[in-house]
C-alpha cells in the first residue's frame, strides 16, 4: 500500500497556517464530552495532555512511574533549540528547517519539520512563561549555545538539565490541570494493549502496577507518547523503564511501524566498565563545544596515561576528517568516527572501546571556572562514574544507544493509520529522518505536546460523536482477556533463565549485528538468533512472584517479550533498507573514505511494516518523500 | 568484595516488614548500588524467591524515582548523589549495609524499598506553577531576568522530587521540598504575580498531606542529592511573611 | 485565624514569642547580674521593680501570654512532627542537626518546670522558707533579697536545680536562636554558618551568665 501523509500542498512557508485555519474545530461547551487518553507523561504526552486538558476536555494521562515528573525527557541535558536568531547569526525558520532535513539524511516529511522550524519560537516563549530558568546573561537576556550539525547558536539550555526544566514546566501546567479536574493522572500504570473497535481506536487496557489489577479505559481518542525504543540494545542511555510495549502493541492491533532501523547512537556516551552493567550514561553533546576529540595516531601509545602523549602524536580525528564542522559533526557522523579509530586498535580505556575528550585547550582558552560553569555537573556525573576527574585528564567516551528516530507512522495530523491513534514525541517516526540532530527531540516533543495535537486532535473529535464506544463493549472485554492471558503464560512457564539475562542476550545480537555497522552478514545473524532467543524466552523464562500484585519482573517480562518481537521487524527494516543513511549505517553502501551513501533513486520513502504475527513475514508499506524546498544533496560536513 | 545486606522486605502495604539478611558476592568496586542489588534479585530469581523491589528508573541521577535509606541515610549520604549513582567503591570488603525504604506518614511503604510518594503531588497540584495558557504568552525575552535572579531560580529548580528530604528530616517535613518551587517562581518575574497565594497553599497541603512542620534541623539539605540549600526555606518563610501583608 | 493552623504560621509565632522571651530573659540577667555590684545595688533594683506596680502587672500578663504561645504551639508542633514520623529506621544517622536541636520539647519543658519552681521560690517565697525569709527583714529600709538569694543558693540542692535549668536554657537557646534567623527568613545560604555560630555563642553567654549567680554562691566567691 502507498501511504499518505495528507501533508498539505502549496507553498511551505504558509503551510501550517492555512492548515490551522482549514481544520476544524469543536464547540467549547461541547468539549467536556470528549475524553482524551494520554499513554505517557514525557515532554509530549505532559504538554498534550496539560494543553487539551486546558481547552476543556477530559483527559486521562498514564504513566508508569510514580509521578508525571519522571518521564525520560527529564534526563536530555544539553538544550533545546529555536529558530529565534537572538544572537544575530543568520538564522531563520527556513535555516533549522533546512538543517534538520539535511541532519536527517533527506528522510523526513518537509512539512512536518517546517512546521516543527516554525513552533520552535512558540516553545522558547511557552517555557519561559512557565518559569523554565533557561540561561540568561546579565543583562537578562537569554543565552544560546551551539550543537551539533549547525552552524549557528540556536540552543537553548537550563545548564546541563534543560528537559529535566522543560519536563517540570510540562509537569507544572499538568498539575495545574489536575487540580482544575481536567486531567486524571494514573501513575504507576502500563498500557498493554489498545482497543481498536471497527477499526477505529477507542480506548487501551492497562495494569495498575501496584495491585496488578487489569484496568479499561475508553477514549474519543488515544494519544501515544510513550518514548522510544533503544533499551532493545539493553543497554542504552534510555532510562530501565523505558520500552518499546506501548507503540508495539498498538503495532499489533494494526498500526504501522515506520524506519524502525533509524537508531541513533550516541557519540558522547561514558564506556562499559563490565558486563553486570544496566545501563550507559551519557553526557551532554554540548560537550562537544569545548571538548576535543581525540585518539592516540600510534596504537602503541593507547595505554599510556594521555598527557603523556605528545601533541604531535595525537589524532583529532574529528578535526581532521570534517574541517568546517570538527567537534560538532552530527551525532551519526561522530558516533562513526569514534567506531573507526576503535576499529583500528586506537581505542582507549578499558577494552580499548573509548576515545578521549579533552578539555585542555578550552581550559587553557578560557579558565576551568567557566568551563566549570558551563558543564560543571557532567564532570561531577563522570567522576562519579569513573572515579576520574575529567578536569584533570581528558574524559573517555564512547557512543550508546540514545534515540529512536523511528516510531509508529504518523500523518501529518500526527494520527497512525488506525483512526483516532495519535502518536506524538519521539514514539512517532515523523521529523527526524534518518537521524535526529542534537537539541531537537525536546524540541519535537514539546512541539507536538503544545502546539500540534491540540489542534489536530480537536479536527479528528470535531467529526465523531463523544462517547459512542465505552468500555462496556464487547472489544474491551476481550482485550482485558487477551492481556490477563498473556500474564498467566508467562507466569506459569517457571523456567531457569531470569528477564534480565535474556534481555542482556538479546541486547548483545542487537549491538553487535544492528548496532553502528549493518551489513548483509550480520542483519541475517541477528535474524535467526532473535527468534531463538524468543523461543528460549517463551519456554524458559523465570518469573517469581504472582499477578496481582506489585512484580517487577513480571513488569520487564512483558516488555522483553515485546521487543523479542519488535528487534526483528527492526533487523529487517535494516536489511530491506540497501543504503546508507543517517543512524543506518550498511557497510555495503560506503563511499571510498567510509561516509554513507544514501540511494535516493531507491529509497526516498518512509518503510512502515504491518505486524503479522511474530514468525510471519510483515507487510511493507510505503510513504514517498517528495523534497520540493530543499534540494535532495550529499550531507557533508565537511 | 563481598557484603551483608540487611534490607526491609514488606511484601505489601498493609503487611508488617522486617530487615532479612543477604549476602552480596563478587561485587566490582565499578558496579553501581543498583547493580550490586540487581545480582541479588537475578539469585533470588533463580532461587524461586521473591526479588527485592525497589524503585529506579534513569539510573543517572535525574529522574528522582530511586529511593533508599543506605545506613541510615538518604540515598547512603554521598555528597550530591542519588542512590543509582553511588557506587561500589565506596564501600569496602566485608562491609554491613542496611537498606531501608523512605519512612514517613506520608510516604506509606507499598513493597520493601518502595514507598507512595503521591503527597509530593499533591504539594505541587497546591500552586507549583504559574498559571500560563499555552499559547498567547509574550516573547521570551520581553521580560528580562538577569543571571544572578535565573541562576537562583535554577539552584531552586534542580529538586528531583524524590523525597530524600522528608525521609531525612527528623519531622519528616517536605519543607525543603516545598521551598525550592516557592523561592524559583517567587524570583521570577512569571511566578511573582501568583506569590502569595502559592506559598500558603503549598504550605498547607504539606500539612494536609501528613508531612511535619520544619523546625530547622537542616538535615534536607545534607540529604539532598542536589544540594538543595535551606537557603530556600529561609526564602519561603520571608514569602510567608510577605504573604501576610 | 490562619496564622495559628497554618504550618509557617505557628513557625513565625515560635519564633516572634521566642524572640520577645529571648528579650525578657535579657532584662531579667541585666537584673540577676546587679547582685555582683553587692547587696545593696541588687536591693535597689527589686525595690524599684515592685514600686512599678501596675507595670509589673502587665509585664507579668504579656509574658504570660508570651509563655503560653510559645509553649502551646511547642508541644503542638512537636506531637505533629511525631505524628508525621511514626517509624523509625534501624540504622539513623543524623549530620546536621544537633542534640540541642531534637530535645528541644524537652529542653523547653525543663524550662518550664524551672519556671514553676522559680515563681515558687522567689516571687511566692513557698520553697526553701528558711532561706526565702530573709527577705522580709529590712536593711538600709529595703527587703533584704541580696541575703534571700545568697542564702538559697548557698544549697547544694537549689544551686544544682538552677545550674541544670539554665543548661537547659542554654541547650534550647543555642537551637533556638539561628532557628529565629532563619524563620524570620535572614539567611542566604552563605551567611547560615555564621549564624548557627553565632547563635551557639549567644546561647554560651547567656547560659554562663545565668550560671555565674548560683556557682558564685556556691563556691563563696560572692559572700553575704
Amino acid at each position: 500500500m502507498i501511504l499518505d501523509g495528507k501533508a498539505p500542498t502549496g507553498p511551505i512557508e504558509n503551510s501550517w497556517d492555512k492548515h490551522r485555519f482549514d481544520m476544524k474545530l469543536v464547540n467549547p461547551s461541547n468539549k467536556r464530552k470528549y475524553k482524551i487518553l494520554v499513554v505517557g507523561t514525557g515532554l509530549a504526552g505532559g504538554a498534550g495532555a496539560a494543553t487539551l486538558g486546558e481547552l476543556g476536555y477530559n483527559v486521562d494521562a498514564f504513566c508508569y512511574q510514580d509521578s508525571a515528573r519522571r518521564a525520560h525527557s527529564i534526563a536530555a541535558q544539553g538544550g533545546i533549540n529555536a529558530a529565534k536568531a537572538y544572537p544575530n547569526d543568520g538564522d531563520s525558520i527556513r535555516r533549522l528547517f533546512y538543517d534538520t532535513i539535511k541532519g536527517g539524511d533527506f528522510r523526513a516529511r518537509e512539512a512536518d519539520v517546517w512546521r516543527l522550524s516554525q513552533v520552535s519560537n512558540n516553545i522558547i516563549d511557552q517555557c519561559v512563561a512557565q518559569g523554565v530558568p533557561f540561561a540568561r546573561d546579565y543583562a537578562g537576556y537569554l543565552d544560546n549555545r551551539s550543537f551539533g550539525g549547525a552552524q549557528v547558536s540556536r540552543t537553548f539550555f537550563a545548564r546541563g538539565q534543560t528537559g529535566q526544566q522543560l519536563l517540570l514546566g510540562a509537569y507544572a501546567a499538568l498539575a495545574r490541570q489536575q487540580k482544575a479536574g481536567t486531567v486524571k493522572l494514573h501513575p504507576r500504570t502500563e498500557m498493554l494493549d489498545l482497543v481498536v473497535v471497527d477499526g477505529v481506536a477507542k480506548g487501551i487496557t492497562v495494569r495498575n502496577l501496584i495491585t496488578g489489577e487489569i484496568e479499561s479505559h475508553w477514549g474519543d481518542a488515544v494519544v501515544l507518547a510513550s518514548g522510544g525504543y533503544v533499551n532493545v540494545f539493553y543497554l542504552s542511555t534510555n532510562a530501565m523503564g523505558c520500552s518499546v510495549t506501548a507503540t508495539w502493541r498498538a503495532a499489533k492491533k494494526g498500526a504501522f511501524f515506520a524506519n524502525p532501523c533509524y537508531t541513533q547512537i550516541h557519540p558522547t556516551c561514558i564506556p562499559q566498565h563490565g558486563d553486570k552493567q544496566s545501563k550507559l550514561t551519557l553526557m551532554s553533546e554540548s560537550l562537544r563545544n569545548d571538548g576535543r576529540c581525540w585518539v592516540p595516531k600510534k596504537a602503541e601509545d593507547c595505554e599510556k596515561h594521555p598527557k603523556d602523549v605528545p601533541e604531535e602524536d595525537r589524532d583529532y580525528y574529528l578535526e581532521r576528517k570534517y574541517p568546517s564542522f570538527g567537534n560538532l559533526a552530527p551525532r551519526d557522523i561522530a558516533s562513526r568516527a569514534a567506531k573507526e579509530q576503535c576499529d583500528d586498535e586506537r581505542g582507549v580505556g578499558p577494552g580499548k572501546r573509548g576515545v578521549y575528550l579533552d578539555f585542555k585547550t578550552a581550559i587553557d582558552r578560557v579558565g576551568v571556572d567557566t568551563i566549570k560553569e558551563r558543564y560543571g555537573n557532567l564532570f561531577e556525573m563522570y567522576e562519579k562514574i569513573t572515579d576520574e576527574d575529567g578536569y584533570e585528564r581528558p574524559m573517555r567516551i564512547y557512543p550508546a544507544p540514545h534515540y529512536a528516530m523511528g516510531g509508529l507512522w504518523v500523518d501529518y495530523h500526527l494520527m497512525s493509520n488506525i483512526p483516532g491513534l495519535f502518536v506524538a514525541g519521539e514514539a512517532n517516526f515523523s521529523v527526524h529522518g534518518a537521524n535526529r540532530l542534537g537539541a531537537s527531540a525536546l524540541m519535537q516533543g514539546l512541539a507536538d505536546g503544545y502546539f500540534v495535537l491540540p489542534y489536530t486532535v480537536s479536527n479528528y473529535l470535531a467529526g465523531i460523536t463523544p462517547g459512542a464506544v465505552k468500555d462496556d463493549h464487547p472489544e474491551f472485554k476481550r482485550s482485558v482477556e487477551e492481556v490477563q492471558a498473556q500474564i498467566s503464560k508467562l507466569l506459569k512457564i517457571n523456567g531457569k533463565r531470569t528477564v534480565g539475562e535474556l534481555h542482556r542476550e538479546l541486547g548483545k545480537v542487537m549491538w553487535e549485528d544492528v548496532g553502528m555497522a549493518r551489513s548483509d552478514a550480520s542483519l541475517n545473524h541477528a535474524l535467526k538468533r532473535i527468534p531463538e532467543i524468543r523461543d528460549e524466552f517463551w519456554n524458559n523464562v523465570k518469573i517469581t512472584g504472582e499477578a496481582n500484585e506489585l512484580n517487577q519482573q513480571l513488569e520487564n517480562a512483558g516488555r522483553l517479550a515485546d521487543f523479542l518481537e519488535f528487534a526483528e521487524i527492526l533487523t529487517k527494516d535494516a536489511l530491506h533498507r540497501e543504503e546508507s543513511c543517517g543512524g543506518h549505517f550498511r557497510v555495503e553502501h560506503q563511499t571510498d573514505d567510509g561516509e554513507a551513501m544514501r540511494d535516493d533513486e531507491n529509497f526516498t520513502y518512509v518503510a512502515a511494516w504491518e505486524f503479522k504475527g511474530a514468525g510471519n513475514e510483515p507487510e511493507l508499506h510505503k510513504e514517498p518523500l517528495r523534497f520540493e524546498n530543499i534540494k535532495l544533496a550529499v550531507r557533508s560536513y565537511k | 568484595m563481598n557484603l551483608t545486606l540487611h534490607v526491609w522486605r514488606q511484601k505489601g502495604p498493609k503487611a508488617k516488614g522486617k530487615l532479612e539478611t543477604y549476602q552480596a558476592t563478587n561485587v566490582s568496586e565499578d558496579e553501581s548500588f543498583l547493580e550490586m542489588l540487581d545480582e541479588v534479585n537475578e539469585e533470588l530469581i533463580k532461587a524461586g524467591k521473591d526479588p527485592i523491589a525497589f524503585d529506579h528508573d534513569c539510573r543517572e541521577g535525574i529522574c528522582g524515582m530511586c529511593s533508599q535509606v543506605i545506613n541510615g541515610k538518604p540515598h547512603g549520604g554521598q555528597e550530591r548523589t542519588t542512590v543509582c549513582q553511588l557506587h561500589m567503591r565506596s564501600f569496602a570488603d566485608g562491609d554491613e549495609i542496611f537498606i531501608e525504604p523512605w519512612r514517613a506518614k506520608a510516604f506509606p511503604v507499598q513493597k520493601d524499598l518502595i514507598a507512595d510518594r503521591s503527597t509530593l503531588e499533591t504539594i505541587m497540584q497546591a500552586g507549583g506553577f504559574t498559571s500560563c495558557h499555552t499559547g498567547g504568552v509574550p516573547d521570551g525575552n520581553a521580560l528580562l531576568v538577569p543571571k544572578p535572579v535565573a541562576d537562583y531560580a535554577m539552584d531552586a529548580a534542580e529538586c528531583i522530587g524524590c523525597g530524600a528530604c522528608v525521609a531525612g528530616c527528623p519531622n519528616s517535613s517536605a519543607m525543603l521540598y516545598t521551598s525550592a518551587k516557592v523561592a524559583q517562581l517567587a524570583v521570577l518575574p512569571q511566578g511573582k504575580g501568583e506569590a502569595k497565594a502559592r506559598v500558603k497553599s503549598m504550605t498547607d497541603a504539606l500539612l494536609d498531606e501528613g508531612f511535619g512542620n520544619c523546625t530547622n534541623h537542616y538535615e534536607c539539605q545534607d540529604a539532598c542529592p542536589k544540594g538543595i540549600n535551606v537557603k530556600f526555606i529561609a526564602k519561603l518563610n520571608r514569602e510567608y511573611i510577605k504573604s501576610l501583608v | 485565624m490562619y496564622l495559628l493552623t497554618s504550618s509557617v504560621g505557628r513557625k513565625q509565632l515560635m519564633a516572634v514569642t521566642g524572640l520577645l522571651l529571648v528579650g525578657f530573659i535579657t532584662v531579667h540577667l541585666l537584673g540577676n547580674l546587679s547582685i555582683f555590684a553587692g547587696s545593696e545595688a541588687i536591693n535597689i533594683y527589686a525595690e524599684k521593680l515592685k514600686s512599678l506596680g501596675p507595670v509589673v502587672w502587665i509585664f507579668r500578663l504579656v509574658m504570660l501570654v508570651l509563655f503560653l504561645v510559645h509553649i502551646t504551639f511547642g508541644i503542638q508542633l512537636t506531637l505533629e512532627n511525631s505524628a508525621a514520623s511514626p517509624e523509625t529506621y534501624a540504622i539513623k544517622q543524623r549530620t546536621k542537626t544537633t542534640f540541642a536541636a531534637e530535645s528541644m520539647i524537652y529542653t523547653g519543658l525543663i524550662i518550664l518546670a524551672f519556671l514553676f519552681y522559680h515563681l515558687l521560690h522567689f516571687t511566692f517565697h513557698l520553697v526553701q522558707t528558711d532561706a526565702v525569709d530573709a527577705v522580709h527583714t529590712l536593711v538600709n529600709g529595703r527587703p533584704d533579697v541580696f541575703s534571700m538569694v545568697a542564702k538559697s543558693f548557698n544549697s547544694a540542692f537549689v544551686s544544682i536545680v538552677y545550674i541544670i535549668s539554665m543548661a537547659a536554657l542554654f541547650l534550647h537557646l543555642s537551637h533556638g536562636l539561628q532557628s529565629l534567623v532563619q524563620t524570620f527568613g535572614f539567611n542566604n545560604g552563605t551567611s547560615q554558618d555564621k549564624v548557627i555560630g553565632i547563635g551557639k555563642l549567644v546561647a554560651i553567654f547567656y547560659g554562663l551568665a545565668y550560671i555565674a549567680i548560683p556557682l558564685a554562691f556556691l563556691f563563696h566567691i560572692v559572700k553575704i
